[in-house]
This record gives C-alpha cells, structure tokens and sequence, in this order.
C-alpha cells in the first residue's frame, strides 16, 4: 500500500473584516491507498470545510487556507494552479455531498449530468460518454434506461446514487464523502452506505467520510479522525478507537449514543457547546465541557500523544503517557 | 457530430429530445399557443407585406383624407390619405425588427454582463455595476434622443438608441438570478467536478437563472415598440415615410378628438404583440422548467 493523501498541519480561517473563524486547525491526516477514514466531529467542527481544503474549494474570500500541505500523491495540491486543479477535481478526487436533494443541476437529465464529467475529463465521443453513463447508473442500481429523467423525477435515495454515480464516473483514486447519508432516511442510509463500500472495494478507491454519526464510521472505516473545534483529538485505527477511547471527548460521543441493553430515561449528552471558532480558548478547546479539566489544560494547548502504536491523541491526561 | 448524435440517441433510447418535450408543455399552455399564433401572423405580415396589401404604401389619396373604413380602404386613411391598412402592415415589419433587433442586442449585452458580474462578484461586480448604474440614471426617452440626435436618424442608430437603454435593466435582472443560483449546491458540485467557471456559468448557473430574463425580454419588447412611438413623437423616430406603428400614432395624436380610429387601429396592433409576446413569454419560460412537466 501507498500513501495516497497526506495532510500536514493544515490550517484554514475565515478571515472577515471584524473576525478570524479559525475553522481547521493543524489539522494532519494521511490515507493509503485503498484505505477508508471516518472523520468524526459536531456540526462546526471543521470538518467540510478540510474536504473543501483538500479539493482548493475553499470559497475565497472570506477563505484563507494559512498554512499546511495537502500531498496527493507526492504533489503538494495547494501549490498547483486552478487549471491543475480542475483536472484532478471529479477525475482524481471526487467529492460527494450532503444533500442530494440540492446537489444535481435540476434543468439537466441525470445522464446527461454524469456524461458532463467523464467529458470533462476524458476524451470519449457523446455516444461512448453515454454508453458509461448508463453502466455507472446500473453500477449503483438504478436503471440506464431512466438516463433521459430529471433529478425531481427520482426519490432522495436515488439522486444519491447518482451523486454517487457522478463521483465514481472517472473512477477517481480518492473519495471524499461529505455526510452522504445524512439527508437520507434510515432504511436507505444503509443500502447507499453499503453501496460506498462496495463501490469502493471494487475501484480500489480511498474514502475520506465525513460524518457525525459514529454508527456509519464503524460500519465503513478503516481509521478515524475525531474533530473537535478544528483539530484533530484523537486518531487511530478503528478498534483502537472503538474498544480503547482515550480522549474525554470521544468517551462523551460514545457515552452519547443509546444503550439497548439498559434501560435508560435520559440521554447522556455532552454538557454545554463548542467553542466559537472565531473565539478559541488559549488553551484545550474541550476544557469547558471536560470532566476532567484541570487549570493546565485551559492554560496550554496539549500535544498529540501516542498512546498505542497508531492510535495518538491530543490531551494533557496522557502527556506523561506517551513516548 | 451529427453521425455522434445518432449513435448517442441510439443508446439512449427513445429519448425525446429536449426540443419536443418543451414543444409539448408549451403546446399544453392554451394562452400560450394564442400568443405563440399572434406572433406568427405578426411575422407572416412582417415578411410579406406587398402580397398582404398593397406594395406601394406612400400612395396618397389627398381627396379622401382621414376617411373611415370603407370597401376600398377598410380601415380608412390616413392624414395624406394613405391607406391605413397597408401602413400597418408595412409597420409591423419595422416595428418588429426594430423592437426585436433592440431586444436581442440589449439582452446579449446585459446578460453578459449581469452573470459576469453576479458570477463572480467582487471587484469585477463593483465595475460592470457601477457602469449599469449610470446607464439606469440616464431616462431611456432623453439616452435615446441624445444619440439619435447625434448619430442621425436612421434604423440601425434606432436600434442601437433603444438596445442601450435597456441593457441595463437586463443585466441587473441576470444579476440577481444568478446570484441566488450561484451559491446552490449544485454549483459546487459541479466546481468540485472540476468544471470550468465559463462552462459552469453555461450548463448550470444560466439556464437556472432563465426565467427572470424571459420575463424582462417580452416586458422589454413591449416597452421598446412604445419607446420607438415615444422617439417618433420629438420626431426623431423612423425617418418618413417608413410606416411604424408608434410615429402613426403620434401623427394622429393632434387630429385624436375628430378622428379617434386614426389612433384607435395602430393602437391595437401594439397593444396586439405586446399582449401576444407577453403570453408567449411565459408559456415559454413554464414550458422551459422540467420540473413543471405534464
């Protein structure tokens, strides 16, 4: 296996005229090829706007990505031009978003929107383009026939299949899923889920997810990045993750979610609310809501600690911890 | 290419084209299709004036001035004893041209210039707009006569007058639609496609902003038929003899009081296309909306 992506402190604000949101903070992610990482984090966290860096989508301004490098491949994306840019995005990289509600081009037939892009980056005749187009669509099971409908004459399961359809159409090396179960109702969350992984085993392809929801992290991911305030709190391997937390709060997330097994009356939230990005403490973003926090940790910024081969986290309980 | 489009349908199936399915939603609007057959009688006068009426529309008949309808000129004359009904069939053909000349050149123009500016914003917004703003400041009627009166008096220069005018209007309008369609979801998506800004603006941004800019090109067509009447009327409209219907009605304008139907038939033929494109215009920008299908 390759490195396929590696992200190294990368660091993007929004810088407005009477604020900074420090929305990604030294943020360093790296991904193999044929590799899966889940990244975990509430709404605010940073974590669209890191896709949004990695792809140079950072709408700017008020957009400013301050520093960091983002390696595909051995090339640094962030020093390419626009032009460059523009043959790695939907070819290389391909990105699938949230709602796919909004995200298809309503005047145009779904086939005709999937042809745009293998056009785009490939040089095939209309007919050929067509032909795939069709294939793709079989590939995430809808029919090919149903290539002349408009994206309203499909249910929302459905237009993300033919999101999913446009973001493998170039057969891309790296995908990036934005929340792509989110909008999406349970029954189905599960079907376009499996059809990501299936899709993706296949290809080879390697999957950034974005996610909130640790449910669909497990079920997918190979590796996990927990965000929290636009850095990364703790990162690992999935089992590490999962049957050895370290981080107060990723416990609080997984303390977060129901317990069949016992009868509860109450859920067990994380107590109070991120941080304004715009307005970031001095010292750990979590202290405030951290059971364990201490003065030190609202003074300074912890390290990343290795605590096990692989499995690193950002907390002061643990400095002494690691190696 | 036309060998490709063969073998892509081929593939598809019985893909409708795109033309027949919008043919088929405007074909179900009936108002539409009233204004859709209005404005295609317009046009058969408008290219066959001569066999329609008479050929020669200066002939005049100084003994049977503003005569009313009769079996010989059936919708009277006019001051010179003119045959009104050939003048407003020779009218049609310069009315129109001029109204959909002006309209054509003022909506390339501000459509241009509205989704560059709405696209992009910033700087490049700032300047195209500030350009706009001191076209709007200048009245149509007065931007009209400066340059008529400076450039001459001929169509061409008329239809330039009148185009200037409003490509204000249309670019504030793209403007606008595009500024809403530009931040959708969509969009970004296709960015992240990696499609280019120019073809961005083409397949995704613009025929999603459509429908304002029809609206505004009927509502122009309309108003650039009386602005050309409004020129006629300080007499720096289409140069006699050429028969238009705005300077037929601002000749009648003295005589109104003794001799209503002088105004009463051009008139109508301007309230008639005005109407007839108005209804046009939004069948057309219905039938354009998949999402409005059946």
């Amino acid at each position: 296996m390759s490195k396929i992506l590696e992200i190294k402190d990368l660091t993007i604000h929004y810088v407005t005229d009477d604020e900074v949101v420090k929305a990604v903070n030294d943020i360093s992610i790296t991904l193999e090829e044929g590799e899966s990482l889940g990244l975990v984090g509430e709404t605010g966290a940073g974590k669209t706007t890191t896709a949004m860096g990695i792809l140079g989508l950072v709408p700017n301004p008020p957009g400013k990505i301050i520093g960091g490098e983002v390696i595909y491949k051995g090339k640094n994306l962030l020093k390419l031009s626009e032009a460059e840019m523009r043959k790695i995005r939907g070819h290389e990289i391909s990105m699938i978003f949230q709602d796919p509600m909004t995200a298809l081009n309503p005047v145009l037939t779904v086939g005709d929107q999937i042809m745009e892009v293998i056009r785009l980056h490939q040089k095939v005749s209309k007919a050929e383009a067509m032909k795939r187009a069709m294939d793709m669509m079989e590939m995430v099971g809808i029919e090919g026939g149903r290539c002349n409908e408009y994206p309203h004459q499909f249910s929302g399961g459905m237009k993300q299949r033919i999101v999913i359809a446009i973001a493998l159409a170039c057969n891309p090396s790296l995908l990036i899923a934005d929340e792509p179960t989110t909008a999406l109702d349970v029954t189905i969350q599960a079907q376009v889920l499996d059809l990501i992984d299936n899709l993706k085993k296949k290809f080879n392809t390697s999957l950034l997810l974005i996610t909130h929801d640790l449910g669909v992290v497990a079920e997918v991911c190979d590796k996990v990045a927990i965000v929290y305030a636009g850095r990364i709190v703790e990162y690992g391997n999935l089992e590490s993750i999962y049957n050895n937390p370290k981080h107060p709060y990723t416990n609080g997330l997984f303390g977060s979610i129901p317990d069949f097994s016992k009868k509860a009356h109450r859920l067990n939230p994380i107590r109070g609310l991120m941080p304004d990005p715009s307005n970031l403490p001095e010292g750990c973003a979590f202290a405030e809501r951290c059971p364990n926090a201490t003065d030190e940790c609202r003074k300074r910024q912890p390290p990343v600690v290795e605590v096990e081969p692989g499995h690193s986290v950002r907390c002061l309980m643990f400095e002494k911890e690691g190696r | 290419m036309g060998k490709d489009k063969k073998e892509t349908s081929a593939i598809r199936g019985k893909k409708k084209s795109q033309f027949r399915n919008i043919m088929r939603r405007f074909m179900k609007n009936q108002t539409a299709v009233f204004g859709l057959v209005v404005i295609v009688v317009l046009l058969i006068f408008a290219l066959f004036p001569a066999q329609l009426s008479n050929p020669d529309y200066t002939i005049q008949d100084l003994a049977n001035r503003y005569a009313g309808p009769s079996a010989q000129h059936f919708l009277g004359t006019d001051e010179l004893g003119r045959d009104m009904y050939t003048r407003i069939v020779w009218g049609c053909r310069t009315s129109l041209a001029i109204g959909l000349a002006s309209v054509g050149i003022a909506c390339a123009i501000g459509v241009t210039l509205g989704t560059l500016a709405g696209y992009f914003g910033g700087i490049l917004d700032n300047v195209l707009m500030r350009i706009v703003d001191v076209l709007m400041a200048v009245p149509n009627l007065l931007l009209g006569i400066s340059i008529v009166a400076a450039l001459g008096n001929s169509i061409s220069v008329l239809i330039f007058a009148i185009a200037l005018g409003n490509i204000a209007a249309f670019a504030r309008v793209t403007r606008s639609s595009v500024i809403t369609v530009r931040d959708t979801e969509y969009v970004e998506a296709a960015r992240a496609t990696g499609a280019s800004d120019g073809r961005i603006m083409w397949k995704y941004v613009l025929p999603n902003a459509l429908a304002p800019i029809i609206v505004q090109v009927t509502t122009s067509l309309a108003g650039n038929i009386l602005n050309i009447s409004g020129l006629s009327f300080v007499g720096l409209g289409v140069p006699a003899p050429t028969p238009e219907w705005g300077s037929m009605l601002s000749n009648a304008r003295s005589i109104m009081r003794d001799y209503p139907l002088q105004i009463v038939f051009p008139g109508i033929a301007i309230m008639l296309t005005v109407f007839a494109f108005n209804l046009f215009g939004d069948g057309l920008r219905d039938a354009l909306d998949p999402r409005l299908k059946n």
